[in-house]
C-alpha cells in the first residue's frame, strides 16, 4: 500500500520535472513570439496572451526601410554556401577519417575539432585588416571564409561519427563486386550516409545562421548585413526608441524556420549532437 | 595458462568507460589496419588534405598573422613629410606592455569578467543540465515532446536571444513584472552581469542537458540492478555510478561551453551594450579595438585571449583527462592511458 503512494508520487515528481524542464526552455521562446503579436500601443503589457492580436509589428518588419528582407536573403546565401562548402570538404576528410588507417591520424582529427574551439574573435581580428586592405569588406566571400573556420571542423566531426556507424562489409562488397575505393564511396556510402549529411547539413546551417561576429565585423552597409545583424540594429520611430515590438516580432522570423527543422529532425539532430559524446 | 597473448589493438581498444568491444569488432579492427597500405595512405593524404588547407587559411594564417600585427603600432604622421605615413611603426612588445600597463584596467576586468562568465555559467549549466537529463531519463512519455523542446533554446540564434532577453530584463519587461519591483537590469552593475549569466544559462544548459542525456542512455540497467541489490540508496546510487560512468561525456560537454563562454561575444554585446565595463569580455575587447582600427592592440587582445583559450583547453584535457576524439580506434593519447588498462587487462588473463 505504501509502496504504490510513493510510487505515485515519485511519478507526479517526474511529470512535475517534466513540465518545469519543458517551461523553462520555451517560456522566453513564448513571450518573444507573445510580444510580436501586440500592438505598439500595449508593447509593455505582461499578460499571457496578446489581447488584440495584432500583425503590425511584423508589417512595420517588411517595411521597405529596414531592408529586412535583403538582409534575410544575405543570412540565406552566406549560411547556405559556408554549409555547402563545408559539407563537400568535411564528406571527404570524414571518410578518410572512419575508414582509411594513415599515420597521424588521430592527431590530425584533434587539431580539426580544436580549430571550432578557438576564439573567433582572435582570427576576425587579422582577417579584418586583410579584407579591409584587399577591398573585400561588405562582400559574402568576407563573411564566407572566416565562417569556414568553425562549420568545417563541425561538418568533419559529425561526418566522422556517421561513417563510423556504417559497416565496412558494404563497401567491402562492392569492392569484391569490382568496384574501385572510389566507386564504391560514391555508389555506396554516400547514399547509405545520406541521412548523416542531412543532418550534419542541418547542425552546420544552424550554426552557420546565427553566427554574429564575423557578420558584424565584416559589413557596415545595411544592405549587407545578415538578419541577425540587421535586427540589432533596427531602429525605432524616434531616436531613442528600442523598437523592441518588431525585434521580437524580427526574432520570430529569423528563429522559426530553425524551430521547425528542430521539430522535424529532432531526433537526427539529437543523434548528430551527441554522437561524439556519448562513447 | 597465464600471459596468454593479448592482440595490441584489443588492449590499446579497451577503456576504462567503455564496455569492451566484442570480438566480432575486434576482428574487424585488426583486418582493417592490416589491410593499410601506401595506397591508402596516399588517398588519406588527398582526401584530407582540401580540409586541411583550408583551415590552414582560415586559422592558422589569420592566427599567425594576429601574432605579427600585435607587434605593430598605429600609422603615425610622418615627420618629414606631414602626411599619414603609408606603414604601420614596428613597435615590437609595446602593445603588450600597454595591455599591462597603461590600458591594464581595462584589459584585466576584461580578463576577470570573461573569467567569471565562464565559472558561473558552466557550473550552473553543468548543474541544471544535470537535473534536466535525470527528469528526461526517467519519464518515457513525451520524451520526444521535451527533446524538442530543449532543442528551442538551442536553435534560438544568440543574437536574437540577446534581444530577446534584453526585452524581459527591460526596465518595464516581465522581468520586474515577476519579481515586484524594479531592476534596471540593462544598466552598468552587478545586475548587468547576472542578466548576462541568466540568459546564457537559458540558452545553453539543455544542451549540456542532452549530451549527458545521451551519457546516461548507454549506461546498461545491470549496473543499478546490482547496486540495488547492494542496498544502495538513490543518491549514492547517483554519486557513485551514474556520475562516474558519465563523466566523460559531461567533461567533454563542460569543455565545449567552457571555451564558447570565454569566448562570449554576442550575449553581452546585444543584452548590454559595447563598452560597458561590468559585462565587456576579452572578445568584446578585441572587436572593439579592431573596429576602431588600431589592429596592433586588437591583434595583441586576440593573442592574449587564444593563449588563455588554449591554456584551459590544455588543462581540461590533461588534468580531468576530457577525451575530445573519443573514437574507438585511435592509438592512445599519452602514456598513461595505455599502460593502466594493459596492466589491468593481464592480471584478469591471469
Amino acid at each position: 500500500m505504501t509502496t504504490t503512494i510513493t510510487a505515485k508520487w515519485r511519478t507526479g515528481l517526474l511529470y512535475a520535472g517534466v513540465v518545469a524542464v519543458v517551461a523553462y526552455c520555451l517560456a522566453p521562446f513564448y513571450w518573444m513570439l507573445v510580444s510580436s503579436l501586440r500592438r505598439t500601443s500595449d508593447i509593455f503589457d505582461t499578460s499571457l496572451f496578446p489581447a488584440p492580436v495584432s500583425f503590425e509589428n511584423y508589417r512595420a518588419v517588411f517595411d521597405p526601410a529596414q531592408g529586412f528582407t535583403r538582409a534575410l536573403l544575405n543570412s540565406l546565401v552566406v549560411a547556405g554556401i559556408t554549409t555547402a562548402l563545408a559539407l563537400l570538404l568535411a564528406t571527404f576528410t570524414a571518410y578518410a577519417m572512419a575508414r582509411l588507417e594513415f599515420r597521424y591520424k588521430r592527431l590530425i582529427l584533434t587539431l580539426i575539432i580544436a580549430t571550432s574551439m578557438f576564439p573567433v574573435v582572435s582570427i576576425v581580428v587579422p582577417l579584418l585588416k586583410l579584407f579591409t586592405d584587399i577591398g573585400w569588406i561588405n562582400t559574402y566571400q568576407a563573411m564566407i571564409v572566416p565562417s569556414m573556420s568553425f562549420a568545417l571542423p563541425l561538418a568533419v566531426w559529425n561526418l566522422t561519427t556517421f561513417f563510423r556507424q556504417m559497416p565496412d562489409e558494404l563497401e567491402h562488397a562492392a569492392m569484391v563486386d569490382g568496384c574501385t575505393r572510389g566507386q564504391a564511396f560514391r555508389k555506396v556510402i554516400i547514399p547509405l550516409a545520406a541521412p548523416g549529411i542531412v543532418t550534419t547539413a542541418i547542425i552546420t546551417f544552424i550554426a552557420a545562421w546565427n553566427e554574429f561576429l564575423i557578420a558584424l565585423s565584416m559589413t557596415n552597409k545595411p544592405g549587407m548585413q545578415t538578419a541577425p545583424v540587421a535586427i540589432s540594429k533596427f531602429t525605432g520611430a524616434t531616436t531613442y526608441e528600442t523598437p523592441f515590438g518588431s525585434q521580437m516580432a524580427a526574432g520570430v522570423l529569423v528563429t522559426i524556420p530553425l524551430v521547425v527543422m528542430v521539430l522535424l529532425f529532432q531526433r537526427r539532430i539529437v543523434a548528430g549532437l551527441t554522437a561524439g559524446a556519448a562513447k | 595458462m597465464a600471459k596468454t597473448e593479448i592482440p595490441p589493438e584489443a588492449v590499446i581498444d579497451d577503456d576504462r568507460t567503455r564496455p569492451r568491444s566484442t570480438p566480432v569488432k575486434r576482428a574487424r579492427r585488426a583486418r582493417r589496419q592490416s589491410g593499410a597500405t601506401a595506397g591508402s595512405g596516399r588517398m588519406a593524404a588527398l582526401l584530407v588534405s582540401p580540409t586541411l588547407l583550408v583551415l590552414s587559411i582560415v586559422v592558422l594564417y589569420p592566427t599567425l598573422m594576429a601574432l605579427n600585427e600585435s607587434l605593430y603600432g598605429p600609422k603615425g604622421l610622418d615627420p618629414k613629410t606631414g602626411f599619414i605615413s603609408p606603414t604601420e611603426p614596428f613597435v615590437g612588445l609595446k602593445n603588450y606592455a600597454d595591455i599591462f600597463g597603461a590600458a591594464a584596467d581595462r584589459f584585466w576586468n576584461a580578463f576577470w569578467n570573461t573569467t567569471f562568465f565562464a565559472v558561473v555559467t558552466v557550473g550552473l549549466e553543468t548543474v541544471i543540465g544535470v537535473a534536466m537529463a535525470l527528469i528526461m531519463h526517467k519519464a518515457f512519455r513525451g520524451r520526444a515532446l521535451v527533446r524538442a523542446g530543449i532543442l528551442v533554446p538551442w536553435a534560438v540564434p544568440t543574437a536574437i536571444s540577446g534581444l530577446l532577453w534584453r526585452w524581459i530584463f527591460n526596465s518595464d519587461g516581465i522581468a520586474n513584472a515577476l519579481i515586484g519591483h524594479q531592476v534596471l537590469w540593462t544598466t552598468e552593475g552587478f545586475h548587468a552581469k547576472v542578466a548576462v549569466i541568466v540568459a546564457e544559462v537559458w540558452k545553453t544548459a539543455p544542451f549540456i542537458g542532452l549530451l549527458v542525456l545521451a551519457g546516461l542512455q548507454v549506461i546498461p540497467k545491470e549496473v543499478y540492478e546490482a547496486a540495488r541489490i547492494d542496498g544502495s540508496g538513490a543518491l549514492r546510487q547517483f554519486w557513485h555510478i551514474t556520475l562516474p560512468l558519465v563523466k566523460p561525456a559531461l567533461l567533454v560537454a563542460m569543455l565545449f561551453r567552457c571555451m564558447d563562454a570565454l569566448r562570449m561575444f554576442d550575449l553581452p554585446y546585444i543584452l548590454i551594450g559595447a563598452q560597458k565595463n561590468s559585462v565587456e569580455t576579452l572578445s568584446m575587447l578585441a572587436q572593439n579595438e579592431a573596429s576602431n582600427v588600431r589592429f596592433g592592440p586588437a591583434s595583441a587582445y586576440a593573442v592574449l585571449l587564444f593563449l588563455y583559450v588554449f591554456l584551459v583547453a590544455l588543462a581540461f584535457v590533461r588534468l580531468l583527462g576530457a577525451d575530445l576524439v573519443g573514437d574507438g580506434d585511435g592509438r592512445p593519447k599519452n602514456g598513461r592511458r595505455w599502460r593502466m588498462p594493459l596492466a589491468r587487462r593481464t592480471e584478469v588473463t591471469a
